[in-house]
């Protein structure tokens, strides 16, 4: 919403994030530009949910590193499952919990900072629905929902998990428009995504993830059908026998 | 009418200890509640509460029905409880409630054992088991106070984080909310809580005063900000009514007590304006839009 932008790179050094001795991403080195927009693509149990959650700082390297360049806030928008649905609470108060940052557990919100979240709302068009309680929204309305809260937070690094997953046409539309808005604030955005066609279309760079990096790089590049033939190649199954990983650290 | 309601307070000064006591609990305590619920650990209060009874037969049988030494052990034992389960549980990979199962139903055996055996009477086992309002004394009746303003100042800072991590709580790691810290933090109070309560209400009573006004307070509102003033508001409602009722039919506090919120929570299921039974059969039409 503010104008500046600070340049907010993510800088990636042989990470190696692992479940148990695991390895679920597998050295991993490479940068998110400053303001691009890049889609994490790859089969089912590649290392994507698990790479997000290893750059927003959740997960800690194994191995490597991620650095961030100057001060730059970042946002995750997890899977929508992590959420409570039946939790008491209204839809403008979930969207003041954007504000975390600067709120804290016991500032007070500021009437410009309410008058945000409700404008908020409007953009992802849940208008009227401030004292809407959550449980009573649709998936796609609560994927809206968790947008504006998005919107609200600010952040120069915007990782989102999935996010026009169990959303329709027109809902996914009005969010992608949004996510392309963000990159053209000069935003860093990085998804998760698994449909091809919506990569090729709006996303200028793609990493193909398999645990290994199988590519990464200008979008129409990275989905070759070649790289794609090797990340359907990923053996699922952990390799119990497996022996310490040789690689250098 | 007078001396149904305003005469034994008046004339009894044991009864406007155990009055305000329950009173200060009441403002605490169905808040915690409220939080408990959400968070689906209704029973955890509880087995906090009976896993309590023998460090609290242990202080009976050093000190008598001395407040301090009740509490201190009570404090001990409802610890080694809390804990030991969660420590066992990931040290044989047994699942935590049901370890918190068998450690509970143990102390509960042991304590109610100690006591017998201690020379305690029926009338001690009585008192400590259900609670008495001959118990309230000073003492008590300060750490009732302090451990009711306590958590309310601990609660207004801890409020948003308490959100935040029971509604979605990775965004709450992700935000750095650290709700991993003030869900600690929220199970120390639990456990104040249910130490101060357990004087007045007894051990197996003392949740009831958090968790029945607390269950019955989601049929009344549908934040969760609203839901912790209802809470509290039949929790004050059913002190003093329970104490009343206590003196009146002489019944032990805790069971009255406990009565009378259930009764609360009763009429909130049948007539409760949000998902309540009288509602629902009214069937009145559907809106237009």
């Amino acid at each position: 919403m503010s104008a500046r932008r600070k340049p907010a790179a993510l800088r990636l050094e042989n990470l190696t994030l692992t479940h148990g001795r695991h390895p679920a991403v597998h050295h991993l080195s490479g940068c998110f530009a400053p303001g691009s927009l890049t889609a994490i693509v790859g089969p089912n149990g590649a290392g994507k949910t698990t790479l997000l959650r290893g750059l927003a700082g959740l997960h800690r390297p194994e191995g490597g590193r991620v650095s961030l360049q100057g001060e730059a806030r970042i946002a995750l928008l997890p899977q929508m499952a992590s959420l409570d649905r039946a939790f008491p609470i209204a839809c403008l108060d979930v969207v003041m919990q954007g504000l975390w940052a600067r709120s804290g557990a016991f500032r007070e919100i500021r009437a410009e900072d309410r008058a945000r979240a409700v404008q908020a709302l409007a953009a992802v068009g849940l208008g009227g629905f401030e004292r809407r309680p959550v449980g009573s929204l649709s998936a796609g309305q609560t994927q809206r929902l968790l947008f504006a809260r998005l919107l609200v937070q600010d952040a120069d690094i915007l990782l989102l998990d999935e996010p026009f997953n169990a959303v329709d046409a027109k809902t996914s539309a009005d969010l992608l428009r949004l996510v392309r808005d963000w990159h053209g604030e000069g935003r860093t955005v990085v998804a998760v995504l698994h449909d091809l066609d919506l990569v090729a279309r709006e996303f200028p760079e793609t990493l193909l993830l398999a645990r290994d990096p199988i590519a990464w790089g200008p979008t129409a590049e990275a989905l070759s059908a070649a790289n794609r033939l090797k990340a359907r190649m990923m053996a699922e199954a952990w390799a119990d026998e497996a022996g310490r990983c040789q690689r250098a650290a | 009418m007078h001396d149904l309601l305003i005469a034994p307070f008046t004339e009894f000064g044991f009864l406007r200890r155990a009055l305000v006591g329950c009173l200060a609990l009441s403002v605490s305590a169905p808040v915690l509640g409220v939080f408990l619920v959400l968070r689906r650990m209704s029973l955890t209060a509880d087995v906090l509460a009976h896993g309590a009874l023998p460090g609290v037969a242990l202080g009976f049988l050093i000190a008598g029905m001395a407040a301090p030494a009740l509490w201190l052990g009570g404090l001990v034992a409802g610890l080694v409880v809390a804990v030991g389960a969660g420590a066992l549980s990931r040290a044989t990979g047994g699942r935590e409630d049901a370890t918190l199962a068998a450690l509970y139903l143990v102390a509960l055996g042991l304590g109610v054992a100690m006591i017998s055996m201690g020379g305690g009477g029926a009338l001690d086992l009585t008192h400590i088991l259900f609670g008495s309002v001959l118990g309230v004394d000073d003492a008590a009746l300060l750490l009732m106070a302090s451990v009711a303003t306590l958590s309310l100042v601990v609660l207004a800072f801890a409020w948003r984080p308490l959100v935040l991590e029971c509604f979605d709580p990775s965004f709450a790691a992700a935000a750095g909310a650290r709700g991993g810290l003030w869900h600690l933090v929220f199970q120390g109070l639990v456990v104040l809580n249910v130490l101060s309560a357990f004087q007045a209400l007894g051990t197996l009573m003392a949740v009831g005063l958090m968790m029945l006004p607390a269950i019955a307070a989601r049929h009344w509102a549908r934040e969760v900000g609203g839901m912790a003033y209802a809470a509290v508001g039949i929790a004050l409602l059913a002190s003093v009514s329970g104490i009343l009722f206590s003196y009146h039919l002489d019944v032990p506090t805790g069971p009255a007590i406990v009565l009378i919120a259930g009764a609360a929570w009763a009429a909130s299921v049948l007539v409760g304006p949000v998902d309540g039974l009288l509602p629902r059969l009214l069937r009145r039409r559907h809106l237009a839009g």
